[in-house]
């Protein structure tokens, strides 16, 4: 059996990462990955921001396979065939991006090729079926192949949001359809004349779209639409639980989604050239699970570290992953692998926006459990009200804004709208 | 002994689609794959290592990117991969390639002799099944095509057996020969981690058009008398006919009867009159 200073499972950003950091730090360090290469499996709107990338690979979307760096953001409220928007642009993120659409499967591969230039060994096609143990102590893992065990001081788990092995190391529940949201997303290919016309964007240049309500037939989740070079991503995602009540099927949300007036035009003449679905971990900061023991720790997706309000999934893979590369390579310098040395992980993720954000949304979750109602009234009250108060028909203004409370006031008590504000206040402010 | 295995990375060919507009192979994202026949011969190349002794080398012809065949191959337990990869090589045709191949395992032979080479029965991408013999041709070496068992191998002869179009041939053969493979040869094995581990450490040689005295003027587009006129999507096929079977089995049995001997498929035989209950 050969042994190794850290073995990663999965080669996804949080495991890649994990090894980069490990590698540079001087760890003899192995990933396995069941995909035929990393970014086959994986699966992405997505944006990636710039910062905390770049705090993993410096100045990586130089030379990384990025689509269009993100200069303009809508957020919409879809009601019926009708639409209210808001929006950001700055051009001068062109220059100096925030953010990038990316493609996983060539980003992933790319990122997998720094790792490999680290010094990382990266074995794909190949399955982690067990962790391996000396006493308490996780020593290692096996695989899925012939003469398949191999030995490790550290075990990074970075599997994604489907936990197996963090629930056989007791790190982790088993996934609950609560915790978890389904995404289904296409890829649609456009010339590129044709994108940056649709979206008003000079050439190369990104934009971003996010529609609430409607969108996912007021499901809590979004449709989003991102402009890549020459594709539109665009796709769903919802909480589960609520789809599963609502005899939604996430194919059908994403095609009654596309046929939505806006949507429509945006894709015409495109071509499907994808279909990807995938699970995202919404359990939030109050189901973390144990992030660590001895001589494992667990990252990314498989740690639920995600931010879905602010799309923040794998800049958190990434640092955690960092972070977990990083102490794994104390410890192992240190030549202690216990419990105690490994609780820096945590404290590092702590001190770091990554656990910060998410204590701050903590009860986020929560209230769109018990709110189900959120995304389905207020979209139709706003888009309403926005109806409402650009008709021009001869009613003096003062009587139509009466008129405008009147009809929220319908849908919404008073009591009821107070309520929800203190509500939304205290999850997301 | 001595095992050989010419290899081709070829694009996944059921992924390929034409574009039927130009008539061209859009062949953006599809993944490819080592030519599923030349793996078959990989595979028996190392099965007979094993049982024999010796070495399996593999040599391809082919772009940088090919590199990625060679250490899959390396991780089925080959020991030496060589690519062969220069811009004087694109282009190249049957003809050429084997030119090209047969060069390069001269040169291999001189060094470590050669006692069997290896080609699949022909290449996904192309079909043309001509390399495989063109390269033995030039060695001198005798040629076994479409084979699968190997039935007998010592240290100077081969026995095998062959599929026709009729029926199976067995043949025997001296060494140093050349078989071309089909897949019904072996199975091939789930590679073990230890050679996964090994191909990923491995850096497969590359040989471009220098490192040997080649002719130009055999090789790449030069020697490449092969033209090809046009490429087109083969006609979608019609959908068959079906024949409703849920009410009476008889009547079903009769009317199927009746069109596939309309379509000539089986005949009535002399002796049955009428071809009807007589
Ligand atoms: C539709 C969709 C849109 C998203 N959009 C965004 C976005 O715009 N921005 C953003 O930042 N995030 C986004 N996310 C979230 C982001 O994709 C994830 O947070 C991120 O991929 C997590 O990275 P990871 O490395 O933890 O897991 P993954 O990327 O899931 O990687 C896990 C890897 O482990 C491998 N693996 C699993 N089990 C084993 C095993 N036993 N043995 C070997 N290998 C194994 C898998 O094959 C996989 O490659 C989106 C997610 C989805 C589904």
């Amino acid at each position: 059996m050969e042994n190794f200073d850290v073995i990663v499972v999965g080669g996804g950003p949080a495991g890649l990462s994990a090894a980069i950091s490990a590698a540079k730090a001087g760890m003899k360090t192995i990933v396995i990955e069941r995909g035929n290469y990393p970014g086959t499996k994986n699966v992405m709107g997505g944006i990636l921001y710039t910062k905390p990338t770049n705090m993993v690979v410096p100045d990586f979307w130089k030379e990384a396979p990025i689509e269009r760096p993100i200069i303009e953001q809508r957020i919409a409220m879809l009601s019926g065939d009708q639409c209210v928007m808001a929006s950001h642009r700055d051009p001068a993120w062109t220059t100096e991006p925030n953010a990038h659409s990316v493609l996983r499967v060539k980003f992933d591969r790319w990122l997998s090729q720094q790792a490999e230039k680290a010094g990382v060994m990266i074995i794909p096609e190949t399955i982690v079926e067990d962790l391996l143990y000396r006493g308490d102590q996780v020593a290692g893992v096996r695989t899925g192949r012939g003469e398949g065990d191999l030995g490790a001081k550290i075990v990074i788990i970075a599997e994604g949001v489907n936990n197996f092995l963090a629930v056989k190391a007791g790190l982790a529940k088993p996934l609950h359809p609560h915790n978890v949201a389904v995404a289904v997303k296409e890829i649609i290919t456009l010339p590129k004349e044709k994108i940056e016309d649709r979206f008003c964007l000079e050439e190369g240049q990104g934009a971003t779209i996010e529609l609430y309500g409607d969108s996912t037939a007021g499901i809590m989740g979004t449709g989003f639409i991102y402009t890549n070079k020459e594709s539109i991503s665009i796709g769903v995602g919802t909480l589960l639980q609520p789809l599963i009540q609502q005899k939604w099927t996430p194919n059908d949300l994403l095609e009654h989604f596309k046929a939505k007036p806006y949507v429509k035009r945006l894709l015409q003449g495109g071509e499907t050239k994808e279909y990807l679905a995938h699970l995202i971990p919404e359990g939030g900061y109050t189901n973390l699970p144990k992030l660590y023991r001895q001589g494992v720790m667990v990252v990314g997706d498989t740690a639920m570290l995600m931010n879905s309000l602010n799309r923040e999934g794998s800049n958190l893979a990434m640092i955690s992953g960092m972070s977990a590369g990083e102490v794994a390579a104390q410890a192992i310098s240190a030549g202690d692998t216990s419990e105690q040395m490994l609780a820096a992980y945590e404290r590092k993720l702590r001190d770091s926006f990554v656990l910060k954000d998410l204590h701050h949304y903590r009860h986020m979750s929560k209230f769109f459990e018990n709110n189900p109602h959120m995304l389905k009234i207020y979209p139709e009250i706003i888009n309403h009200a926005a109806g409402m108060y650009l008709t021009v028909d001869g009613v003096p203004k003062k009587q139509r804004q009466k008129e405008i409370l009147r009809m929220a006031f319908k849908r919404r008590s008073i009591p009821g709208i107070m309520k929800d504000i203190y509500g939304a206040w205290r999850a997301l402010l | 002994m001595h095992f050989v295995v010419c290899l081709k990375q070829v694009p996944d060919t059921s992924e390929v689609r034409i574009d039927p507009a130009t008539n061209t192979l859009m062949r953006e994202g599809v993944p490819s794959i080592i030519n599923p026949y030349d793996a078959h011969g990989l595979e028996e190349a190392i099965k007979l290592r094993d049982q024999l002794g010796g070495k399996v080398t593999i040599v391809s012809m082919g772009p940088p990117q090919a590199k990625e065949a060679l250490k899959k191959a390396i991780s089925f337990g080959a020991d030496r991969a060589i690519l062969l990869s220069d811009r004087a090589f694109g282009g190249s045709d049957s003809l050429a390639t084997a030119y090209v191949l047969s060069t390069v395992l001269k040169k291999i032979h001189e060094a470590e002799p050669i006692d069997l080479i290896f080609t699949g029965k022909e290449a996904i991408d192309g079909d043309t099944a001509q390399t495989g013999p063109g390269i033995a041709q030039r060695l001198g070496f005798p040629q076994l095509t479409y084979i699968i068992k190997i039935i007998d191998i010592s240290e100077s002869s081969i026995t095998v057996e062959r599929k026709t179009e009729s029926g199976r041939q067995i043949v025997q053969a001296k060494l140093p020969a050349l078989i071309t493979v089909e897949k019904e040869l072996n199975e091939i094995r789930y590679a073990t981690l230890p050679n996964m581990m090994k191909a990923a450490a491995y850096e497969p040689e590359v040989w471009d058009s220098k490192f040997l005295e080649f002719d130009i003027m055999q090789m790449g587009l030069k020697g490449s008398p092969t033209s090809v006129s046009k490429i087109f999507a083969p006609p979608g096929r019609s959908g068959g006919e079906i024949i409703d079977g849920t009410k009476d089995p008889v009547a079903t049995a009769e009317s199927l009867v009746q069109k596939i001997l309309q379509q000539n498929i089986i005949m009535v035989h002399p002796l049955v009159k009428g071809g009807k209950n007589e």
